[in-house]
């Protein structure tokens, strides 16, 4: 099964082609946000490398959310368009998971907590954790304050390692909190998204049945709809676009 | 190569997700147009990570359709035609991330289209193009006098220096209650109504061709709440046919200079607010009058607003110029001519 991986979900943009579980070619930069100018150049690139043409793909896995709202937008948009455009098989990945899954493979046993920066001291988050040889879910994937994660960690009492964009704030009260010592945090290098392990993910997973309505995980409304929501309750319709 | 010469444009500036497609540039084999209009009626104006949100729903669900209804398939297509700009970023992206996934997919060129170029181009299914021309843009977002001397070329006489036309009835609209947006009402209430107020034209005597929104918009605003606190309601359609009469005295005005200036052979009026039928029937009372010899050509109603024929139009000029863009294409939001 011939995959094509795409995970710009975050500051990091990673594509990778794989045949099943073998890694063709990879790239992965770490430079800006502005992924757009690099995704499709560099999945022309790949697949140029491997000698296929775009008609060869079986699979387009992508990671869907959450993370940046326009760069999982971007590899979303694409990803879709492609598996529609080609006719094949499109699987969504969360895109914390692609961090928590392989590090959490490598912590043998101990859960691993994933976080993305959500500003205003939120984070998203979610926990794995590997046990005989599966991958259970210790968190769900959920936007939180950064507090109410660390008290998670002080109720559960378990210790955990913990991956992802941290900032000086969330260190800061790391050290602060009385789950400072169930915590290890790990380095940043671990924090990189790996567009091979999201195929990985990707291969075994169901894909999508329905398509044009594959959308990204935001985990989060919009503000404007928050507050819309709060004024008008019990109106929020099924549908808000229409051909015309 | 394929023998037809038809185009498939993807357009998704602001907050319509629109696929068609398009043969020999003059033709619709198909238009499928998805409005979120009912979205951001609720926030009274388009917030743009909603709009974003709505594009990426729709965007595979209208490339399919648009395929469908034209009954053509991707061997069949010449190229893929894509506004990248101006318009909102993130609304931008989303049609460009999937123009260029279909491009490479399909291995056809892609065209990049200024949306601006789009609307003038809706002009194309009216009737040939003759140059030199003028065309007269008004939208939402844009107001501006532009001059083509000759095919796919383009140079801004005038431009808003503020509130955009379309910007200047949504936020008069929101003080007399009238939902976003507020156009289709303003001239409705307009044909009801007389200018009795007078209210100022703005830049009318300058000489260049920049229009100015924001006088107008204050006077108007002050009128209104000056009578407010008097305790005195005015007649809603006087105020809507003064400050109609007044916006489209200015944009009428600054045309008709500029067609003394620069003469041309059409004049060509586009955008969403070219809609609007007080400016529709006095700009062609004015131009049949004074200039015999200019054809004024209207965008047709259903082309005024954004959609994708429009870009596939364009499109198609542009990819006989031999523009082209790479898989690196991003959104430019304050693209300009
Ligand atoms: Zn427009």
């Amino acid at each position: 099964m011939k995959i094509l991986a795409i995970d710009t979900s975050n500051h990091p943009l990673s594509i990778a082609i794989t045949d099943d579980d073998q890694l063709i070619a990879t790239t992965t930069l770490n430079l800006t946000k502005n992924h757009s100018i690099y995704v499709m150049p560099t999945i022309e690139k790949l697949v140029a490398i491997a000698g296929w043409q775009p008609a060869d793909l079986d699979r387009i896995v992508v990671a869907k959310g959450p993370g940046s709202y326009t760069g999982v937008r971007i590899a979303v948009t694409t990803a879709k368009t492609l598996a529609d455009t080609l006719q094949i098989d499109l699987v969504g990945v969360s895109s914390l998971k692609v961090i928590g899954a392989h590090v959490a493979q490598l912590q043998a046993g101990r859960p691993t907590i994933v976080i993305f920066n959500a500003r205003r001291n939120n984070v998203f988050a979610a926990g794995y954790q590997a046990q005989q040889g599966q991958m259970n879910e210790w968190l769900a994937q959920q936007h939180m304050s950064f507090e109410d994660l660390l008290q998670l960690v002080e109720e559960r009492q378990e210790a955990v390692s913990m991956v992802g964009e941290f900032d000086a704030q969330f260190d800061e009260q790391v050290a602060q909190s009385p789950a400072h010592s169930l915590i290890t945090r790990l380095p940043a290098n671990y924090a990189i998204p790996s567009a091979y392990d999201l195929a990985i993910l990707g291969r075994s997973a169901q894909p999508v049945t329905q398509l044009d309505e594959f959308v990204p995980d935001y985990l989060r409304i919009t503000e404007a709809e928050a507050n819309w929501q709060k004024k008008h309750p019990g109106e929020l319709k099924q549908s808000y676009v229409r051909e015309v | 190569m394929a023998s037809r010469n038809l185009i498939l444009a993807f357009e998704s500036s602001c907050d319509e997700t629109s696929v068609s497609v398009v043969e020999d540039g003059h033709k619709i084999l198909s238009n499928i147009i998805a409005t979120q209009i009912d979205s951001h009626q609720r926030f009274g104006g388009v917030v743009p990570e909603v709009a974003s949100r709505h594009h990426i729903e729709q965007i595979t669900r209208c490339l399919d359709e648009a395929l469908d209804q034209a009954n053509v398939t991707y061997d069949d297509l010449k190229a893929v035609a894509i506004t990248y700009g101006p318009g909102l970023v993130g609304s931008l992206l989303v049609g460009v991330s999937a123009a260029k996934a279909v491009a490479w997919a399909h291995h056809l060129p892609l065209v990049p289209v200024n949306h601006m170029a789009g609307h003038i181009y809706a002009a194309r299914f009216v009737n040939e193009f003759v140059f030199p021309q003028m065309a007269l843009l008004v939208s939402g977002g844009h107001t501006e006098i532009v001059y083509m001397k000759d095919e796919y070329s383009f140079e801004i006489l005038g431009e808003t220096r503020d509130d955009a036309a379309g910007e200047a009835y949504d936020k008069i609209g929101r003080v007399l209650g009238v939902s976003y947006p507020a156009g289709k009402t303003i001239d409705e209430w307009a044909h009801a109504g007389h200018d009795t107020f007078h209210f100022p034209r703005a830049m009318e005597k300058d000489h260049n061709y920049d229009f100015s929104f924001s006088g107008l918009k204050s006077a108007f605003i002050n009128t209104f709440h000056n009578a407010e606190q008097r305790g005195e309601t005015l007649d809603r359609n006087d105020l809507a046919a003064s400050f109609q009469q007044s916006v489209v005295d200015v944009l009428v005005e600054k045309t008709l200079k500029a067609l003394q200036q620069y003469p041309v052979k059409q004049l060509i009026l586009a955008g969403g607010v070219a809609a609007n039928q007080g400016l529709r029937e006095r700009l062609e009372a004015d131009v049949t009058r004074q200039f015999p010899t200019v054809t004024l050509i209207k965008a047709p109603l259903k082309l005024c607003g954004d959609n994708a024929a429009m870009i596939g139009a364009a499109g198609e000029v542009a990819y006989r110029k031999g523009q082209r863009a790479d898989m690196s294409l991003n959104a430019m939001p304050g693209l300009s001519f």
